[in-house]
């Protein structure tokens, strides 16, 4: 329905003007419900000097229902799953905290803020978090050896993401789901 | 009568409550909204806001009213003066939702002023009511904006197909916004049950209450009846099984071998007195010791022998004694749940035979209710054994804790007892002195229960237990009551 519209829209505006140290592309020109977007790792963080995949996908009745958006590049990181799937812990992505009027880019720009600044109180990788916490060195050390096996050149969008293949279910689901231990 | 005569015996764990339908909490909120109509001479539909807003409190309502009106009927959305909420038609208005425009595009906005077409609000709105059960607290659909939508706005934007649902949910709130109420969590169970145990009452007391459903559950934590263990040990008990799962997982296994021959032997009821078939050695399935030491004095499964700290000096040694321990307490308590599963498999497969017993012996249907009380005592008692487990885990060594492990004991040897009958073939029930032995058994396990259980909640209440864990709940909440 009206959701054709707003995300033409929003593509154009990411698209002429993106988000910082992003770049947002189509795989498919006549599919609006599926981006790649290529993150440049932000200078004052681990990850400076790695290019990262994310995939987004927007459910049919976006923006009603959470968007889904997960990273396509491995990425050592407390709250994003250390796998294939790279789900993202995003309050913003929680169904239950989503508000139709939130846009795209606000959620890629917070995305971005989380490689800044990892939140190791709502953890995804409960032993990354508690290295991020206890020892910031050790961290470090591996989110870089993470940037230079995976996320040096083009970012890869092949795996597909776990999520993409359902329906509703947002992402927000699979990451309270994968609390891990 | 005198009133006295119609009370029957209380005993020390019981609580005070009560069981309301459905009829029961619509009545209650009527009474209170012809009460608040007519003392403040609103009409029902304010009043019925007013005391949401109030979330029931119709006290505070009541005095908030008289002391500043405007402020509270402002604060709810029902404010004179001010522009009741409705739709409007705003030249150059664009939809932040739908990103559409056009002329004669209704839309509308809450007090924050976030406008939206009329479209996107509905649709936000039967996704909340519908799909999240949402109805009394849905916020504004702006990015970050926490105001909650008002009753008088909902009114207006509900649809019709959507009016019955949401005003099912506005109903819950009558009991989701009273801590002296709880919906009795069985599925398909439309009751509540009111019961007045306060927060920091919970390491005094444990709150068990029977809905008319029959479930009974704990009004402190909403989980099944886990008597005598008190809410905060078995929040962290579950918390520990669920992280220690993996190195407890081979405990809740079906088979396990003879000790004696190691041919393996399945268990298929609730009776942990096993027989192995091939060298017909007898064993408890817990303990995996002699069944024969079991039936006397020297009855001891149930107690874990401490080992005294000189034995584990290093930290491996510890960590291995602190596993020990659990794994004894863990076993048993997974145990008992197991059996109580398996117990209630055998009376349902029990009671198809009994129907075709009945023809055969021409006992009545009545008659052959006595398996299914020793049924449900049966699976009543494993469920307190089980939580008895529990509670030794956390429990500290004083001259107290040698009653608990004898009354434990006796509960575990009668239930076991009760069991092992229960298990018997049909034909051998169908014998009237066996029937009266299990009849016996069945009142036996009941009494020893209680005697455990009184035991426990007394000690409870006076604060003579000493666990090895703190039970106070951590951090303020204790709400108006705390005072210092
Ligand atoms: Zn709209
Ligand atoms: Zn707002
Ligand atoms: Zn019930
Ligand atoms: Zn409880």
């Amino acid at each position: 329905m009206a959701s054709q519209k707003r995300i033409s829209k929003e593509l154009a505006d990411c698209t002429e003007n993106p988000p910082q140290g992003m770049r947002i592309s189509l795989p498919n020109d006549s599919d609006l419900h599926k981006w790649h977007v290529t993150l440049e790792g932000p200078s004052q963080s681990a990850y400076s000097g790695g290019t990262f995949g994310l995939f987004v996908t927007l459910p049919p009745d976006y923006p009603f229902k959470t968007p889904q958006i997960t990273f396509s590049t491995r990425i050592y990181h407390p709250n994003v799953t250390n796998d294939a799937t790279g789900s993202i812990c995003l309050g913003l992505l929680k169904p239950e905290q989503w508000k139709p009027a939130t846009r795209i880019r606000s959620v890629l720009e917070a995305i971005r803020s989380l490689l800044v600044e990892p939140n190791p109180d709502d953890p995804l990788e409960a032993r990354i978090a508690d290295e991020y916490k206890n020892d910031r060195k050790e961290f470090e050390k591996n989110a870089k050896t993470y940037v230079t096996r995976y996320a040096k050149g083009t970012p890869k969008f092949e795996a597909v993401p776990a999520a993409a293949a359902g329906g509703s279910d947002g992402v927000g689901d699979s990451s309270t789901g994968r609390r891990a231990n | 009568m005198p009133k006295d005569m119609m009370q029957k015996k209380k005993v020390a764990y019981d609580i005070s409550f009560k069981v309301y339908t459905p009829e029961d909490i619509q009545k209650q909120q009527d009474d209170l909204i012809n009460e608040v109509n007519m003392i403040l001479d609103i009409s029902k539909e304010e009043a019925a806001i007013l005391l949401r807003h109030f979330r029931w409190n119709k006290e505070r309502l009541i005095e908030d009213y008289m002391d500043r009106p405007r402020h509270v009927l402002d604060a709810a959305g029902l404010a004179q003066s001010s522009r009741l909420p409705r739709l409007e038609v705003i030249p150059g208005f664009v939809c932040d939702i739908c990103c559409e425009d056009g002329d004669g595009l209704e839309s509308f906005a809450i007090k924050c002023g976030h406008r939206y077409c009329v479209d996107c609000y509905r649709h936000y709105l039967s996704q909340k009511i519908v799909e999240e059960g949402e109805a009394a607290r849905i916020q504004c659909p702006a990015d970050g904006c926490s105001l909650i939508i008002d009753a008088r706005s909902l009114d207006i934007l509900v649809t019709s197909e959507l009016k019955e649902r949401y005003f099912q949910l506005l109903n819950r709130t009558y009991v989701e916004d009273k801590d002296t109420l709880k919906w009795c969590p069985a599925p398909d169970c439309q009751n509540a049950v009111e019961c007045a145990v306060k927060k920091k009452d919970l390491e005094k007391v444990v709150p068990t209450v029977a809905c008319a459903c029959q479930h009974r559950f704990c009004f402190g934590c909403n989980n099944n009846d886990h008597q005598p263990a008190p809410c905060r040990l078995v929040k962290m008990w579950l918390q520990k099984c669920a992280d220690d799962s993996e190195t407890a997982n081979w405990i809740s296994a079906n088979t396990k071998e003879c000790p004696k021959c190691n041919s393996t032997i399945e268990k298929n009821g609730g009776c942990n007195h096993m027989t192995c078939r091939k060298c017909r050695h007898e064993f408890c399935w817990m303990c995996m010791g002699l069944w024969s030491e079991h039936g006397t004095s020297w009855y001891n499964c149930n107690r874990f022998e401490e080992k005294s700290g000189t034995e584990a000096r290093d930290a491996q040694a510890k960590s291995r004694v602190s596993l020990e321990r659990y794994l004894h307490y863990y076993n048993r308590y997974a145990n008992h749940e197991q059996s109580a599963r398996l117990d209630k498999d055998i009376y349902q497969k029990t009671e198809k035979k009994m129907v075709q017993l009945q023809r055969e012996s021409g006992m009545s249907w009545i008659e052959v209710q006595y398996l299914n009380s020793a049924s449900t005592a049966l699976q009543t008692c494993r469920q307190t054994l089980m939580w008895t487990y529990a509670f030794a885990f956390y429990l500290a060594r004083n001259n107290l804790t040698e009653i608990f492990e004898d009354n434990q004991k006796d509960l575990e040897m009668a239930v076991e007892a009760l069991s092992e009958m229960f298990e018997k073939p049909v034909t051998e029930l169908a014998d009237p002195k066996l029937k009266v032995v299990i009849m016996d058994k069945t009142a036996y396990c009941n009494k020893r229960r209680v005697i455990l259980l009184e035991d426990t909640a007394q000690n409870l209440a006076e604060g003579r237990w000493s666990f090895s864990v703190d039970l106070t709940t951590p951090g303020p909440n204790g709400g108006s009551s705390s005072r210092r």
